[in-house]
């Protein structure tokens, strides 16, 4: 199938007063239609900044983001918002932060249809709302409630029809389930899976949770200070890893077998500075593999095995 | 199935109606709510209240003309013919904290309005546009904001002269500083939630970010501000009048009506205790109130 989404090289940096923060460091990789790519990694690794760039929610230092074939990245924010702000969508991470507080749940449902169809009469905004909200499994009776009288699974339904109502073809879902219980999380998982295959979304679905990932991913890329370090098919991921970053995240999955003795993989060292990197692995600092090499020379990522790319002088060592 | 539809029956279901009618609950209604539950927030509103009432009939309660003089009654003890008892010139000084009453309650709206407009205005844009025009704004402010505010209020009428208008510009030019600090905090709070990244991300305009997401998100700190500054400029506004800088002498006003009173004090301190006791219940009232809006908008913040 066709690619919706290319990102070619993107950089995201901010300048903050010690120097350059390099938030999302050339990152490359491609979406097909209909599919979900997993983006997974630590907390500060720039996951949640790709997703906003690619949105335009920040605007990229450089790289092209190509949507079927054109590039958002670099044209006109007024363009962009005209064109394609309705063709892109994002469901945020904290439900609770992210709805409007004043806003009672039909009134946060219709906004984004009333912003973008001006010419519509109120009662089709407030019918196609509804619409919605049925479409996102939230009863009538609760239309003229808040969200803070809610529980987090039916807010985050509201961020859900928010996001579907503009018919998007790409959504980039930011943690969408990392605020809720576990319970609520497989509910919100399925709608978002059932939702894809009625309507053929492509879903860009970062998390750092691994098994959220496995359940909903067909492809997954790790990340790790901004770089994009491993990159392959989500089955692929779990038998071989190859990467020792992603070695490390995968072993620390808790097994809910208390018999199973595990061996874990437990990282020690410093955390890389992301504010002007030298050019070396950044990963360095915490492999126990390093070498003279790896604080020398910056890895590039490269295909190992077809269709599993990973960032690392010695890659070829760690294939099974 | 047909439905029957006995008058009974419809009894009931228009009971049933009224019961299930579910109870709104906006976020207005519940700071509402914690507000009612919360006693010195209450006393603060109710002594506000009457504060209202008395400077709207004042006429009405005050049993004598705040300005006629009596010489037959000079600097008399409270009693049950003079209340707080009367001045070195005979005047009853109930009736002229009655009708100080207005004037403190309307001068001080006035000067908070005015503040309210310009250092709010001004915090609110800075707060809103951020960067070089949040750094120009906010370090003249700091300018201002080194001169002490009784200072500049006093600078500021020895150069307009005395009056009310000159006395509110004073009050407010004064409190620009503290007003724009505290709009531009409540704006920035808003402006960093995730629900403006989230508005912004399905597409809304500015215009309506500001008018339908930002300000209905902080007016609720902004009133707590306007409602605590209620008090500061009647504390302003007397402590002017006090030491002579504020309102001409025959105007009831609490903090005149504290100076005339300053001669006597050794021999007739009730000239200047009933006065005080004024100004002091009227701004632990607006404090009160202002800090049970404060919780009852804003339960996390205590």
């Amino acid at each position: 199938m066709a690619n919706l989404i290319e990102v070619k090289n993107l950089k995201k940096y901010f300048s903050t007063p010690r120097g350059m923060l390099h938030a999302v460091d050339n990152v490359t990789f491609n979406i097909e239609k209909g599919k979900t790519i997993g983006i997974v990694g630590e907390s500060g690794c720039g996951k949640s900044t790709l997703g906003k760039t690619l949105m335009r929610l920040h605007n990229p230092t450089s790289g092209e983001v190509l949507y079927n074939g054109a590039d958002i990245a670099s044209m006109d924010i007024k363009e962009f918002k005209k064109k394609y702000r309705s063709n892109i969508q994002m469901i945020f991470q904290d439900p609770y932060a992210s709805l409007d507080p004043r806003m009672s749940v039909l009134q946060l449902v219709e906004e984004p249809i009333k912003v973008n169809n001006k010419g519509m009469s109120k009662a089709e905004v407030t019918a196609k709302a509804r619409e919605m909200m049925e479409l996102v499994g939230l009863a009538k009776r609760l239309e003229m409630t808040y969200p803070h009288e809610l529980d987090g699974g039916r807010r985050q339904r509201i961020g859900v029809a928010r996001a579907l109502s503009l018919n998007p073809e790409f959504i980039v879902c930011d943690e969408p389930v990392s605020a809720l219980d576990v319970s609520i999380q497989a509910q919100i998982l399925n709608l978002l899976q059932d939702l894809q295959r009625d309507r053929g979304l492509t879903y860009m679905f970062i998390t750092h949770d691994m098994s959220v990932v496995k359940h909903i991913s067909d492809d997954i890329a790790v990340m790790y200070l901004g770089q994009m370090i491993e990159k392959c098919p989500a089955k692929e991921i779990f038998k071989n890893t190859i990467h020792p970053y992603s070695q490390a995240l995968l072993s620390a999955i808790p097994i809910p077998n208390i018999h199973l003795k595990k061996e874990r993989m437990v990282l020690k060292g410093e955390l890389t500075s992301p504010i002007d990197p030298k050019p070396c692995c950044r990963f360095a600092a915490r492999c126990p593999y390093a070498t003279e090499k790896c604080l020398a020379d910056e890895p590039v990522l490269r295909e190992i095995k077809p269709g599993h790319s990973v960032a690392c002088h010695f890659a070829e060592n760690f294939v099974k | 199935m047909a439905k029957m539809h006995t008058p009974a029956m419809e009894k009931i279901e228009r009971k049933n109606a009224k019961r299930r009618k579910p109870k709104r609950s906006t976020p207005a209604t519940e700071a509402w709510k914690r507000f009612k539950r919360n006693p010195t927030a209450l006393i603060g509103l109710i002594v506000v209240a009457l504060l209202l009432l008395i400077a709207i009939f004042a006429p009405l309660i005050a049993p004598y003309d705040y300005q006629v003089q009596d010489f037959m009654a000079m600097s008399q003890k409270p009693s049950s013919a003079h209340l707080f008892g009367t001045d070195q010139l005979g005047r009853d000084i109930f009736s002229r904290c009655i009708y100080g009453a207005r004037y403190s309650l309307v001068i001080a709206l006035f000067c908070t309005i005015a503040a309210f407009f310009s250092g709010g205005l001004l915090g609110i844009i800075a707060g809103y546009f951020g960067g070089k025009v949040d750094t120009i704004i906010m370090r003249i402010m700091d300018i201002f904001q080194a001169i002490p505010m009784i200072m500049m209020a006093m600078c500021i009428v020895a150069v307009l002269g005395n009056g009310i208008p000159q006395l509110v510009a004073a009050i407010m030019f004064a409190s620009m500083p503290t007003m724009a600090r505290n709009n531009r905090a409540a704006i920035l709070r808003v402006r960093g939630c995730d629900y403006i990244e989230s508005s912004e991300a399905i597409g809304v305009g500015q215009v309506r970010m500001i008018v339908k997401h930002m300000i209905p998100n902080a007016v609720g700190v902004m009133v707590i501000y306007f409602v605590g500054f209620l008090a500061v400029s009647i504390m302003m506004m007397s402590s002017m009048s006090y030491i002579g800088v504020g309102l001409a002498a025959p105007t009831p006003e609490w903090g005149l009506i504290l100076n005339d009173g300053k001669a006597y004090m050794t021999q007739s301190p009730y000239m200047m205790l009933f006065p005080a006791l004024c100004i002091m219940v009227t701004c632990f009232a607006f404090n009160l109130m202002g800090d049970g809006l404060r919780d009852a908008f804003d339960p996390k913040m205590k």
